[in-house]
């Protein structure tokens, strides 16, 4: 037998059905079972008022990414001797697995996180919201103007529901940004302006332009040599 | 009458007899007694002009016709770059080093045709200032044990031959015809051999899961894709002795039952990459590669992936996405990649270094292997010795040797007499380790309790004139340009923390930015997706730990103890101690000195930009640096 938890007050008793597979879990002290072959993000999704799990870079509709770092939880696979953080979004349910989905070390890195996200992105909403959850004031450093924070979830759409990679996350590190084949930030032909990439998008930096195609977000790095680079790039490939 | 070797080579090695007849047929062809000119091609030594010493002896023997009667060998890297080009004559290994294409005449003249020793081309110990005449006698050879790395010296990268004579490829036969591949396993694991590349996994763990993965297409993966600031120790493998990294991965591919393998190794390695490709042909041709290989049964082949540069493609699932032709970055490897790695298929991926021990494993076996090491770490492990030593070069010892025999015997002390500052190991994610901790064991367990790693074997000695605020600015910055982009903390955390240094370094800094970097720290280490960002903090964080009181000097006291950082410093002339020798005026660059000889220069601060050209050449202490 095990607890099925209905919500976050109450539970029912169940039997697990033969033939199912299942795994049973701890999830913030609740002891729940779930079918297998999911992730932890989406088991508990599915279970209101069960743990406490925000994303910025997930969508049910497109595989899942593991680049914002939010869902970030605390396991033991080992009964709570020991314990780890993984991404909520990726980790695969484990038999006898335990989840804490906000314990103070959790909330403290996520935190951290939010307070980089704000100073990259000040006025976005959606992370002016979270800022609020979580505590962050005023971020301790200098402060960015960019509104695409770079999760990917427009390009993931871009070719995994509509198959069509008109748009693509291009270079790497501080230099990285969304951008169309060959750094243009105008868009080809492949691109059927359908919109799902503004759809998706958590933090409205993609918009639709009034040709009925997308306005990719332009990345302003507050960098002055970095600008300078990106101009040459500019020039290099136009 | 066609040669023996080559009547043996009509058809491919079949047999494990047919591939001694051949190894004993090579042999028979060369005479150990005859003279072989061995002159080192490694990268370190082309640089400092190696190629133009072989054009010299090739035509200088063939001036001589002696051509047939000497032999002239191309081999990989000695390790000793410091001392490079590299010119060792066996058999008696006379050793010279630093030669020029005009030294060649009298080498071939004096010591090859009549067995004199050119003193002036000779090693001098700068301990004992003695000449040193044969290679083994050298201290920086003498106290390495190099199992690994030996045979560079002696073959012919090109020359799969070469490689067949000193041994290769036995261990191959002995793993295919004398072993199972649960043996093969058993045998690594009871070796004790972890990864070479950084994380120090244990091999025959990695080895073992991925033969009982589910599957039936399985892939084995060499990571050559080496891009730590100052290592070279898989390039120099890769280029002086590939064969025994191919011979590695096929014992590894049917230990698993894997059928095709990848070199993943990067574009700028010119060399490491024609070499690999000529091994693998070579092999290919001596029925060692392939199909049915030594007439076992077992087909394996080997393709190259030329790597475009990228630090963070050196991360084992990075790599694969690479491999598969997506963006190089990681992805969570929860699922191991010995389950789901390259196109989902289980895959085992080793280092250069660890697929190169894997020959010697078999052949000497594990209970011989593991006498070397410590507990925990067995074997050898090659570390690229570079920084502020006298001796800069990749050296190969027994884990467990102590930092201070590393840098003080092998690397023959720190340069100009000055004094040791740190040692950071294990590439630009590594810590700073501080004098104190000299004397502690080098092995994966010892380094990562002092807040540092092995990595793949970097080790940068730093001195008293190196800023411990500087250097984890340098690391952070490398980090922060190689970072795949791919998640926040590492990401923006990294360009942060760059900006909170850049203003420490600047006399900008406040009391609050070390707890901010302590928080940042705690975000890459707690919250990146990838080994690169969990241990990119590490300079910093090691750095803070050992060297606290240098950040707190920059923050309070707006000063760089080690007179590095331009905006917290100021040189001047002391009037008393100048000779008027106009040495510093010639020097500087921008005219900010003033004076006439015998008279003490005056230094006008406002055309100063701080180079330090006049600190640098003054012979009386002179200039002073605040």
């Amino acid at each position: 037998m095990a607890r099925y938890w209905i919500n976050g007050e109450s539970w029912v008793e169940v039997k697990d059905a033969e033939g199912i597979n299942v795994v049973h879990l701890s999830v913030d002290d609740k002891e729940i079972r779930v079918s297998s072959g999911q992730t932890i993000l989406e088991a508990v999704a599915r279970m209101p008022g069960i743990g406490n799990i925000p994303a910025l870079c997930y969508h049910p509709a497109v595989k899942p990414y593991g680049a914002c770092r939010l869902c970030t939880v605390e396991v033991s696979e080992d009964g709570g001797s020991k314990s780890r953080f993984v991404a909520a979004c990726l980790y695969p349910l484990k038999e006898g697995l335990i989840v804490k989905t906000n314990t103070e070390r959790v909330r403290k890195l996520r935190k951290g996180i939010i307070e980089l996200l704000l100073a990259r992105c000040p006025n976005v909403k959606r992370i002016q919201e979270l800022a609020e959850e979580y505590g962050v004031d005023k971020p301790r450093f200098v402060l960015g103007d960019q509104d695409c924070i770079l999760c990917g979830l427009c390009v993931r759409a871009c070719r995994e529901i509509i198959g069509k990679s008109a748009i693509s996350l291009v270079n790497r590190g501080i230099y990285r940004e969304v951008a169309a084949p060959f750094y243009a930030y105008e868009l080809s032909e492949d691109c059927i302006g359908c919109g799902d990439c503004a759809y998706i998008c958590p933090t409205g930096a993609i918009q639709m332009g009034p040709d009925g195609k997308a306005v990719l977000p332009k990345v302003k790095i507050p960098y002055p040599e970095i600008e300078a680079m990106m101009q040459r790039e500019t020039v290099a490939t136009s | 009458m066609m040669e023996p070797v080559q009547e043996l080579l009509k058809n491919k090695v079949r047999s494990v007899s047919e591939l001694e007849n051949l190894r004993q047929s090579i042999l028979r062809q060369r005479d150990p007694s005859r003279t072989c000119i061995s002159v080192c091609a490694g990268t370190g030594c082309r640089a400092s002009g190696a190629e133009a010493v072989v054009d010299a002896f090739t035509d200088e023997t063939e001036r001589r016709e002696i051509q047939l009667s000497v032999e002239l060998k191309e081999t990989g890297c000695h390790g000793f770059c410091e001392r490079g080009p590299i010119v060792v004559i066996r058999p008696k290994r006379v050793f010279y080093q630093q030669v020029k294409p005009e030294d060649v005449p009298e080498i071939i003249s004096e010591t090859v045709l009549k067995g004199n020793i050119i003193e002036r081309l000779l090693y001098v110990d700068p301990v004992t200032n003695e000449k040193i005449v044969y290679e083994p006698d050298v201290p920086f050879y003498k106290r390495q044990t190099r199992t690994i790395f030996g045979a560079n010296g002696e073959i012919d990268p090109r020359d799969i031959e070469d490689y067949i004579a000193v041994g290769g490829y036995s261990a191959l036969s002995k793993a295919l015809f004398q072993m199972s591949p649960d043996k093969i396993i058993e045998e690594v694991k009871r070796s004790g051999l972890r990864g070479r590349g950084g994380a120090g996994f244990p091999t025959g763990r990695k080895w073992q899961s991925c033969r009982d993965a589910e599957g039936d297409i399985k892939y084995v993966i060499c990571n050559g894709d080496e891009g730590d600031p100052g290592a070279y120790q898989d390039r120099s493998l890769l280029e002086g002795n590939p064969h025994s990294v191919l011979e590695g991965m096929i014992i590894g591919a049917y230990a698993i039952g894997s059928h095709q393998g990848y070199i993943y190794v990067r574009n700028e390695y010119p060399l490491a990459v024609r070499h690999a490709r000529i091994a693998i042909e070579q092999a290919m041709d001596y029925g060692l590669l392939g199909e049915d290989i030594l007439g076992s049964g077992f087909d394996f082949t080997v393709m190259i992936n030329k790597g475009g540069g990228a630090f963070v493609c050196g991360e084992s699932s990075a790599l694969m996405a690479s491999l598969e032709g997506e963006i190089g970055e990681p992805r969570a490897k929860y699922t191991h990649m010995t389950e789901k790695g390259l196109w989902d298929r289980p895959s085992l991926l080793n280092n250069v270094k660890t697929w190169a021990n894997v020959p010697l494993i078999i052949k000497k076996g594990a209970d011989w292997y593991s006498q070397i090491g410590t507990a925990g770490s067995k074997g050898t492990m090659i570390f690229s010795l570079v920084g502020k030593v006298n001796n800069t070069g990749l050296v190969e010892v027994p884990m467990g040797i102590t930092l201070r025999r590393l840098i003080y015997d092998i690397g023959g002390g720190i340069r100009g007499g000055k004094k040791f500052k740190a040692v950071q190991t294990g590439g630009p994610s590594g810590g700073c380790i501080p004098e104190q901790y000299l004397d502690i064991p080098v092995d994966f367990d010892e380094l990562n309790k002092l807040g540092s790693m092995m990595g793949s074997g970097g080790m940068i000695v730093m001195d008293e004139d190196t800023c411990m605020v500087d250097i984890a600015k340098y690391f952070v910055n490398f980090l922060k340009e190689e970072s795949c982009g791919k998640c926040v903390p590492c990401r923006e955390g990294l360009t942060r923390m760059s900006e909170v240094l850049s203003n420490i370094t600047q006399g900008k800094g406040k009391k609050e930015d070390l707890a901010l970097l302590e928080d940042l720290g705690g975000i890459l280490r707690g919250g990146a997706l990838c080994a690169l960002g969990t241990t990119a903090a590490n300079p910093v964080l090691s750095t803070l730990h050992y060297f606290r009181d240098e950040y707190t000097a920059h923050i309070d006291g707006k000063r760089c103890p080690a007179g590095v950082c331009r905006e917290l410093i100021q040189y001047s002339i002391d009037l008393e101690k100048c000779e008027g020798c106009l040495r510093c005026l010639r020097a500087c660059p921008t005219g900010a000195i003033s004076g006439e000889k015998r008279k003490p220069h005056t230094l006008n601060q406002g055309a100063c930009i701080k180079c330090g050209a006049c600190y640098d050449v003054c012979k009386f202490n002179a200039v002073i640096r605040q």
